[in-house]
């Protein structure tokens, strides 16, 4: 396709603002009267509230109010759940528990919280909440996962006398029947533990009340605004109408500022409002870590069931999914690994079944990757395990066993986040793969550079895995394009942003289309006043669903150019072209006239309209995928083990993705570098570390390693290839996850053939420690 | 924790006289007693190098400074540093290489920057990866901010040659 804008690396229109520190980030905001709330958040994971005693706080100068739970009276209500039951799942047992907004009666995670205070400035409400007693009695803590789900467990939710949160099976053709008939049959279990997302920004809200005007305005760093505002009017007994919000400049979402019906969302707006003065919080990074959700808890018992050459006949994934305390984000996570489990490969016979347990550690929601990634980890180990076994080369087994072209699109069988069944849709998978190889020199590393370095005594070793990523589902997302009286064209869509560009790639949409440059479309996200209907930025969607909205809309109005300039210039449709902001007859240039001229004649202030013509140059356009877009891709690293320290250098990293066609390669590209930072984070480095009783040990970032630039590779060497989804008309798919899926099982199969396949690694995160103990059993 | 204090901070040239109480953190003194909220805060426990600026010239974190400490020395932030309309070498060449994407974190990639770009002019990515690894970013994954540098340095450096 011949292009102008789309596919092309522009640079972010966004970025000299925030270079210059000129972007409003929600701290930013400053307005009269404001105050400043703390939470008081419990020191126990389990535990029965006896009493709050808040008198000392609220002696406190400069203290203006102090609220536990019974202070919110009936406003006090447990939050609805943000992603429903998977009731199109047949026989899924699910129990509910959605988020108190502050403990009542009892605690269930370290963190939550017990009391806030409001006060002139955020010094004195934190001293405030140091001056209050609670009084509570100590409940064991549940933290393991098995061990939760037995009959003699500690119960944290009495009232369904069971840990158990959800019971959920899936099968495609019988593994029962595959296993029979199989030469081999290899079991193995994985335990992967938990990351935080880890955003440089931590979460925000201001909510200010206005009596004048009745009206509430909030300022947050929310990836799902719109449901948000709903909420907030909801609880309040609002118009959605009442309630604005909009999001700021956001420092990297990840997934966990998605969360809705939190302590800050439900009370910071009543407060607001009681008090008639505007209030304003701001996450602390101790916070972050102890109470935004987190992800990555499951164990897995596998059985791969394969023939004498290695072909799979049939897998079976039994997994424990830790959800937290409470499972207000449905299933999501648990459904996501369900479909990502057969990855790249033909699985004939495929059986998973997910036990969601209730802990005392932080509600679970997604974090980039979400679910995919423990998928991921557990096919790609279970091939290496297999491929050791079998004596097979790890690339012979894959190759083996990958989905071909020819086969796509393809009904996999299990039902995924979006409550459909998953269907890839599009993809060359050999040729990632392939590619991959290429690009690192496999054979020539394998027969020639690794035999020698061996022989120095070098520990170096190779690993290489696929990954498939589910992106840009459902439900819909919608966008509103016009062009105005100025000549400037606006554009509204209901997703927020968090750094993925969408003021410069959502731009390059509208400006192909509208024949203006991309500098002169304005962009707004995330602006409830602008734009009310859509979801959220999740899901590695907001390109591919908001994206193909904004582009839809687009193609309305540049029909609805085409008709007025017609009209304007009396000349037929076909012969006008619309370019440098104007419309010219395509063989007489001096006949011509302004978008800004024609979107005015289209808005007459006098005179009669016809019948039937909506005024001015606008259109507003939904799109809604029948299934998600499946993105894949192949990872090679080849990395070197000191044997002293067990300290892990990459040497090479290359990385071939399939995102189908691009907007912008640039921005696509830093995409996935970003990501492949989380999946080494998650491979070697990251791991929120809860103790027995629940206590979060590493709650900073001294304590908690996010890898820095010193750990990354040298260089991350991208390749692609280009599948376009037939499912939008931009042949689109997501990118946003793919860096974080498929780090662990490939750095971890490195490490194993650095090491000759002495160690074998069933748990993610790895670390030198963890290293050191496996080579010394 | 009782009284406060005048100070007066240079802050990007300018002085600003003001009564604080001795606990108030530098990087609150910047971002709402000043209002130059372009310096952010990512951890307030010194670690992720979001709130960097220029303490008398040198790349300080500003959550772990009082500001009664900055009475009569010299602050720079991020918004001393260049304009929209002219921006600094360093910001230009984190736009021209995608240096970043949230950009939360950038003030202080750019304030850890400003001295190392200005003594440095052909920094190998070893050297660049050293200087910024008492920075933390969660977006970028830090290569193109290593080609960044290497660009902004090459700038800076030609156009003195």
């Amino acid at each position: 396709m011949d292009t102008r804008y789309i596919g092309k690396p522009i640079k972010r229109l966004e970025d000299p603002r925030l270079l210059t520190g000129q972007a409003l980030f929600t701290d930013d905001v400053h307005l009269d009267g404001l105050l400043h709330a703390a939470f008081l958040r419990s020191d126990y994971a389990h535990a029965r509230i006896k009493s709050i005693d808040v008198s000392e706080a609220l002696k406190r100068p400069g203290v203006i109010a102090v609220y536990t739970a019974e202070d919110f009276g009936d406003y006090w209500h447990v939050g609805p759940l943000q992603v429903p039951p998977p009731i199109a799942i047949p026989n899924a047992k699910f129990h509910a528990k959605g988020l108190p907004p502050i403990a009542r009666g009892k605690v269930r995670f370290s963190g939550e919280p017990l009391a806030v205070v409001v006060a002139e400035s955020r010094y004195i409400a934190e001293d405030a909440a140091g001056d209050i007693l609670v009084d509570v009695e100590p409940l064991d803590a549940v933290v393991d996962l098995e061990k939760a789900f037995e009959d003699t467990s500690v119960l944290i939710h009495e009232d369904i006398g069971t840990n158990m949160a959800a019971l959920v099976k899936q099968e495609k053709g019988s593994y029962a029947e595959a296993a029979a008939k199989a030469d081999f049959i290899i079991k193995r279990k994985f335990h992967i533990d938990r990351g935080s997302a880890g955003a440089m920004e931590n979460r925000a809200l201001i909510a200010s009340w206005e009596n004048r005007t009745q009206s509430m305005t909030i300022w947050t760093n929310n990836q799902a605004p719109i449901p948000l505002r709903n909420t907030i009017a909801s609880n309040l007994g609002l118009s959605d109408s009442q309630v604005h919000v909009i999001t700021a400049f956001t420092g990297g979402g990840f997934g966990p500022k998605i969360m809705t019906s939190q302590a800050d969302d439900v009370l910071l707006p009543w407060i607001s409002k009681k008090l008639n003065r505007p209030v304003k919080w701001i996450e602390d990074r101790r916070e972050n870590f102890l109470a935004t959700t987190s992800e990555r808890d499951q164990v897995h018992y596998c059985e791969l069931a394969l023939t004498r050459d290695g072909k799979i006949l049939g897998f079976s994934d039994v997994f424990y999914h830790n959800t937290g305390a409470y499972d207000p984000y449905g299933m999501t996570v648990p459904l996501n690994t369900m479909t990502h489990t057969m990855g790249s490969y033909i699985v004939p016979n495929f059986y998973t079944e997910v036990r969601m347990v209730f802990t005392n550690k932080m509600v679970v929601s997604p974090v980039r990757g979400a679910g995919r990634m423990y998928g991921n980890y557990v096919m790609e180990r279970m091939l290496d395990a297999a491929a050791r076994e079998l004596k097979l080369d790890v690339v012979e087994i894959r190759r083996k066993n990958l989905i071909q072209p020819e086969m796509l699109p393809l009904h996999t069988g299990i039902t995924g986040q979006d409550f459909v069944e998953n269907v890839i849709d599009s993809g060359n998978y050999p040729e990632t793969l392939r590619k991959a190889l290429e690009m690192i020199g496999y054979e020539k590393f394998v027969k020639e550079d690794q035999p020698k370095l061996r022989a120095q005594g070098k520990k170096v070793g190779i690993g290489i895995v696929t990954f498939v990523e589910g992106t840009g589902v459902g439900p819909y997302e919608g966008a509103k394009v016009t062009i105005e009286g100025s000549g400037k064209i606006n554009v509204a869509t209901g997703i927020s942003s968090q750094g993925q560009g969408h003021y410069t790639s959502f731009a390059q949409i509208v400006a192909e289309q509208l024949g203006v440059e991309p500098k002169d479309v304005r962009i707004t996200t995330g602006d409830t006043d602008q734009f009310d209907w859509g979801a959220g930025t999740f899901a590695s969607r907001g390109m591919t669903v908001a994206g193909t909205a904004i582009y839809l809309a687009s193609v309305n109005v540049r029909k609805k150019i085409l008709k007025t300039a017609s009209k304007a210039l009396n000349a037929p449709e076909e012969e006008l072209e619309i370019s440098g902001g104007e419309v010219r007859v395509a063989d007489i240039p001096t006949k011509s006239i302004k978008l800004g001229d024609l979107a005015n004649r289209a808005n007459p202030t006098r005179g009669v309209i016809e019948p039937g013509v909506e005024p001015g140059l606008e259109a507003t356009a939904y799109y809604g995928p029948p299934y998600g877009a499946t993105g894949q891709g192949s990872v090679a690293i080849i990395l070197e083990v000191d044997p002293e320290t067990f300290e892990v250098k990459i040497q090479r990293f290359v990385l071939v993705h399939d995102a189908g066609n691009i907007m912008n390669p640039m921005i696509v590209e830093g995409q996935i570098m970003g990501g492949v930072q989380m999946g080494l984070g998650n491979a070697f480095y990251e791991e929120i570390a809860y103790d027995e009783y629940g206590q979060l040990q590493n709650a900073s970032l001294m304590d908690y390693l996010i890898p820095s630039a010193t750990e990354m590779p040298p260089k991350i060497e991208l390749g692609h290839v280009v599948s376009p989804s037939p499912l939008n008309p931009l042949g689109l798919k997501g990118v946003g996850e793919a860096g974080a899926i498929p780090i662990p099982s490939c750095f971890h199969q490195a490490i194993e053939n650095a090491l000759e396949n002495k160690i074998e690694i069933t748990a993610s995160p790895m670390n030198p420690s963890r290293l050191f103990e496996l080579t010394h059993k | 924790m009782s009284g406060e204090y005048k100070i007066n901070v240079k802050v990007n040239g300018k002085n600003y006289e003001r009564m604080v109480e001795p606990r108030l953190l530098l990087s609150d003194f910047i971002r709402h007693e000043i209002g130059l909220t372009g310096t952010h805060v990512g951890c307030e426990h010194g670690v992720c190098g979001t709130c960097t600026v220029l303490f008398d010239g040198l790349p300080s974190r500003s959550c772990l400074i009082f500001a009664v400490q900055a009475h009569r020395h010299e602050v720079v932030t991020v918004e001393g540093l260049g304009s929209i309309e002219q921006l600094h070498p360093l910001q230009k060449a984190f736009q021209e290489k995608h240096a970043l994407q949230c950009g939360y974190c950038t003030p202080g990639f750019l304030m850890t920057l400003v001295p190392f770009v200005e003594k440095h002019s052909h920094p190998s990515d070893e050297e660049i990866r050293e200087a910024i690894g008492g920075n933390l970013c969660r977006c970028t994954g830090y290569e193109n901010i290593v080609e960044a540098v290497k660009l902004a340095s090459a700038m800076m450096h030609t156009s003195k040659e």
